[in-house]
């Protein structure tokens, strides 16, 4: 999230600060030590504020409840209703979608349901591998190819290809629609100002609200299968478009402007021809983006009807299949990689300047890529009419690694289950189950105070009530206790994951190989869906808390290791060489330099890892946990929509108040440390 | 002349035969040739039902579209009519959304799918040493029983893993009263459940859990449900009832039938496919065989619903007639 920090200090009103000092001090010493009484002596006579009382309660979740319903059976247009609207839009998604999928999975058919017949075949699996590979050739040379063909080889030998077409259907459906929008939607709040108001809260919703909590509107609204899933998927990836467009369009040159003016640019082709075009390098970190998060999405969307990869890998671990599950998830990690790498490799081609070459005139010459791409259909496709194994990868060539992954967890849960269990209770008895008591003992109306405090002395007046704001409604909605679980659950994991993604980055950040192979593991990590790794944790730390601690850990550590070797490497090199000069140790330049200049980047990846911890909270609640997550995942499964949104938004909230915090922090330190950003 | 007339009459049973090729056959001949949409979730049982449902109906003439839904969200599909028909609603855990459903009239039940749910709590047989009591519930209130089956987390008290929270099973209120020393957990979902049970059974390690057939898991591990107060309406409703006077829910879980539903736009547009849903029947036996042979000898679901086609001829064509 790329919240607008507080406003950069400017030096009067650093001085200003530097003053007030003292003041602040005092300040936060009374607020604690109120808070401190209200916590130990209140409860007797103040037990509203501890409980938030059921009779003041925002019915919020039946006010949702009731607007959805006269969404899906009452809210007309006059001529059409608004399901009509949506039932629209879903036809529309799902014609370019069945064409997709027809041509990677099921062949053209003609007729519906097992009526169908097929009068095309999809197309066979050497010529999609082989397209890809051009594609690759044509945005990175021949390294990327073949990059790109060993990721899809990959998938082929174990026997995921047909999985991988469906996914892949609707991933080239869900990233162009996720892009176009995001594209508009940032254009319009670019244009408008006011647009621009209203879209950013709303992007903060939609990336931080679970997912969970609005499939049900979108299944009564879009219908059953995979037409939901895309939708569900497009309101996951779009938000970083939209952001990243408004971001680039403002930092086009001016010079480049007042070119397009003097030329006399319309406004549309000032929009089109120049800025669109000029942010473009932006704008592609967007397009990648989408893609990441379109595959993110890929078990969730199996849920309510994508099939494929996701179906496959939730299925096998239904019957504990570890091997294939492990083997689906790699699958969907090689698509990752390809789709990332090609992403990269395009947008960087787009960068590069186009040199003025004679046109050749005969058309291969001309289009060579698009001619070898139909020709490769056109044989392949009458040949795998012929030969069997040029249409479908045979099965006898496939690889599995059969019960090898069984095994081996078998192996460590006969063997070290008695000491994992031990460490495990140590950690649990002694850290976990005290933490979690301890706050949800605390006064809610306390902690509200103390939260806007924060947001006041970190960014003024404007953040405190928002931050204040938004901790009342958590109460004030009945969510309290689970809210409070939900922090207990996060802030562990995200101590865990940041001390440990600290310390990783440290050590990597001077160690080019090491960071090439660390890299590595945390992009699998982060697209490796996360239930693959989730039972075996079940299995040999057993369901609860500590399981999804694990599986957040896990997940969220990445930025906090990312960021910690950005920063470290950022760090300007004549203000390390001023520190050997005057005769610093390599220890002295790391702490008392290095580190402390690196810190706002820092806090920034923290800032991260918080938000990839409360996305993990929903995928959590099915190891069992008694959160926000959970009531949200319940939620999903009694369709309850405004129950489900309600707990939904208070994830949100608590994602925003972290953000906004810590953002404003890392503001401050940065005005301390005299940057500039 | 005489070969016109031939090659006529061969023209026109040429025509004639395909046409009887083309004719759908059975009691699809004048309905609607929209699919029928069934609904899979993602357990391989249900699986298992719904395809073999759908084969008939294909055998049958019909039209069948498969579309993966979740168990408890379908009813909404059900409702709208976007989906039709849902093979395993199971007493157990569906009752209530089920009720719902019908209750708006858009949905109708079609009756037993022949299959008896079995939900209990359940033991390993190798834990029957350490609480020899058992299968009898009364077995559990004893401490050193109750301890057997503890972690550090619950102890002194038992550990009973119950299943996600959305399946209802009123465990809490049960243990409390059946003032049974044991805490209840709830797993997030029947896989993490499971994956405790396999973890487990590889230590013969202690374990108490929900186990439910048909399922594979009491075909591959050897143990026992534990025998409760036989399951009554009365105990759920009157507190009176049973051996704690003051409390509901002093017996065992209802064992019941799994129920198919349908949207009654079945009955409008496909009338005979829905006389075939309500007559399909099958039994725990067979579907605990076929199960097993998917989940644990790694056979595919389309295989073993094609054998099971081949080798029951003689009563899936009574369903279609």
């Amino acid at each position: 999230m790329s919240a607008p920090a507080a406003a950069p200090l400017d030096v009067a009103s650093r001085t200003g600060i530097r003053s007030g000092w003292g003041a602040m001090h005092a300040l936060w010493a009374a607020a604690l030590v109120l808070f401190a009484v209200l916590w130990l002596f209140a409860e007797p006579i103040a037990g509203w504020a501890f409980e938030y009382p059921k009779a003041a309660q925002i019915p919020l979740q039946r006010w949702i409840g009731n607007a959805m319903r006269w969404l899906v059976e009452d809210a007309s247009f006059g001529l059409f209703t608004f399901t009509d609207l949506t039932r629209f839009i879903a036809a529309i998604i799902d014609f370019p979608y069945r064409i997709a999928l027809g041509a990677l999975s099921t062949g053209l058919l003609s007729g519906q349901g097992s009526d169908a017949v097929q009068i095309l075949p999809p197309l066979p699996w050497i010529a999609v591998m082989a397209i890809l590979g051009l594609i690759g050739h044509y945005a990175g040379g021949w390294r990327l190819a073949a990059l790109v063909v060993a990721c899809f080889g990959f998938i082929a030998l174990f026997g995921q290809w047909t999985n991988a077409m469906v996914t892949l259907a609707s991933i080239l459906i869900a990233v162009p629609l996720g892009v176009v929008g995001g594209l508009l939607i940032g254009i319009a709040g670019y244009r408008w100002r006011w647009l621009e108001k209203v879209i950013v809260p709303v992007l903060d919703l939609m990336q931080t609200i679970p997912v969970f909590a609005y499939l049900v509107p979108i299944l009564f609204l879009f219908g059953f299968g995979p037409t939901a899933a895309v939708v569900a998927t497009i309101i996951y990836a779009l938000p970083p478009m939209t952001r990243v467009t408004m971001l680039a369009l403002k930092g086009v040159a001016s010079e480049v402007l007042d070119l397009g003016h003097m030329v006399g640019c319309t406004r549309r082709q000032m929009t089109w021809r120049v800025m669109v075009p000029s942010a473009l390098p932006g704008l592609m970190v967007g397009v990648n983006q989408v893609i990441m998060l379109s595959l993110n999405m890929v078990i969730i969307a199996s849920m309510i009807g994508a099939g494929g990869l996701g179906f496959e890998v939730l299925a096998a671990l239904r019957r504990l299949d570890i091997g294939t599950g492990i083997e689906a998830g790699l699958a969907i990690v090689a698509l990752a990689i390809a789709l990332d790498r090609l992403s990269h490799a395009v947008a960087d081609r787009g960068l590069a300047p186009k040199h003025a070459e004679a046109e050749p005139t005969s058309l291969l010459a001309r289009y060579p890529y698009v001619t070898a791409a139909l020709g490769i259909v056109i044989v392949s496709g009458i040949a795998g009419l012929a030969i069997g194994a040029v249409q479908t990868f045979p099965a006898a060539l496939t690889l599995s690694t059969g019960s090898f992954w069984e095994e081996v967890v078998r192996w460590i849960n006969v063997n070290f289950f008695d000491q994992i269990e031990a460490f495990k209770n140590v950690l649990l008895l002694n850290v976990l189950i005290p933490f979690k008591r301890f706050l949800l003992g605390l006064p809610w109306l306390g902690v509200v105070g103390l939260l806007a405090l924060a947001g006041w002395t970190l960014g003024g007046i404007r953040l405190a009530a928002l931050v204040g704001a938004l901790a009342f409604l958590i109460a004030a909605t009945g969510q309290w206790e689970k809210a409070m679980v939900t922090v207990y659950l996060c802030s562990i994991s995200v101590i865990i994951a940041g001390a440990l993604g600290f310390l990783i980055g440290i050590v990597t950040a001077d160690r080019e190989r090491l960071w090439k192979v660390v890299r590595v593991i945390i992009d699998t990590l982060q697209t490796l869906p996360s239930f693959v790794y989730l039972m075996p944790a079940v299995m040999l730390f057993r369901v609860g808390d500590f399981t999804a601690m694990i599986a957040v850990v896990a997940y969220a550590i990445a930025p906090a290791i990312r960021y910690t070797v950005h920063g470290l490497r950022e760090v300007d090199p004549h203000l390390i060489e001023a520190g050997t000069a005057v005769g610093s140790t390599k220890r002295q330049i790391l702490t008392k330099i290095r580190i402390k200049l690196a810190l706002p980047e820092i806090m920034l990846g923290i800032n991260q890892t918080i938000m990839l911890a409360l996305s993990m909270l929903v995928i959590t609640a099915l190891v069992g946990t008694r959160d926000l997550g959970q009531e949200v995942y319940i939620a999903l499964t009694k369709a309850d929509t405004g129950r489900g949104l309600v707990a939904g938004l208070s994830v949100a909230f608590i994602a925003i108040i972290a953000d906004r915090l810590i953002s404003a922090g890392a503001a401050h330190v940065r005005a301390g440390l005299g940057l500039q950003r | 002349m005489h070969r016109s007339t031939k090659s006529r009459i061969q023209a026109g049973a040429l025509a004639l035969a395909i046409g009887l090729a083309l004719a759908p056959v059975g009691a699809a001949a004048q309905e609607s040739t929209d699919p029928i949409k069934l609904t899979l979730h993602d357990w391989t049982g249900q699986f298992i039902t719904t395809k073999i449902m759908g084969e008939v109906l294909k055998k049958a003439g019909y039209n069948i579209e498969y579309v993966q839904a979740d168990y408890i969200a379908q009813f909404a599909g059900l409702k709208t009519g976007d989906l039709h028909v849902a093979m395993e609603i199971w007493e157990t855990t569906g009752r209530d959304a089920m009720d719902e459903a019908t209750a708006t009239g858009t949905v109708e039940n079609l009756g037993e799918t022949g299959m008896q749910a079995i939900e209990e709590w359940w033991y390993p047989s190798y834990m029957a040493e350490k609480c020899p009591g058992l299968p009898n519930w009364e077995a559990l209130l004893d401490e050193a029983c109750a301890e057997a089956f503890s972690t550090a987390e619950t102890a002194p008290n038992g550990r009973y893993l119950g299943g996600p929270v959305t399946w209802g099973g009123y465990d809490d209120e049960r243990a409390e009263a059946l003032n049974l020393p044991f805490e209840v957990v709830h797993a997030g979902t029947d896989a993490a459940l499971f994956a405790e049970l396999e973890s487990a059974y590889q230590r013969q390690a202690p374990i108490m859990l929900w186990v439910y057939a048909p399922h594979w898991a009491p075909v591959k591990y050897e143990g026992e449900w534990v025998e409760f107060p036989a399951y009554t309406a009365e105990c759920y409703a009157d507190p009176a009832w049973g051996s704690n006077a003051d409390a509901a829910y002093d017996c065992g879980k209802p064992r019941g039938p799994i129920w198919k539903v349908a949207s009654t736009m079945v009955q409008e547009k496909w009338p005979g496919a829905r006389e075939a849903i309500k007559a399909f029947n099958i039994t725990n036996d067979e579907m605990g065989d076929m199960v097993a042979d998917v989940d644990l000898n790694g056979r595919e679901v389309d295989d073993v619903v094609a054998e099971w086609i081949s080798n029951n001829e003689a009563r899936w064509s009574t369903w279609i007639n």
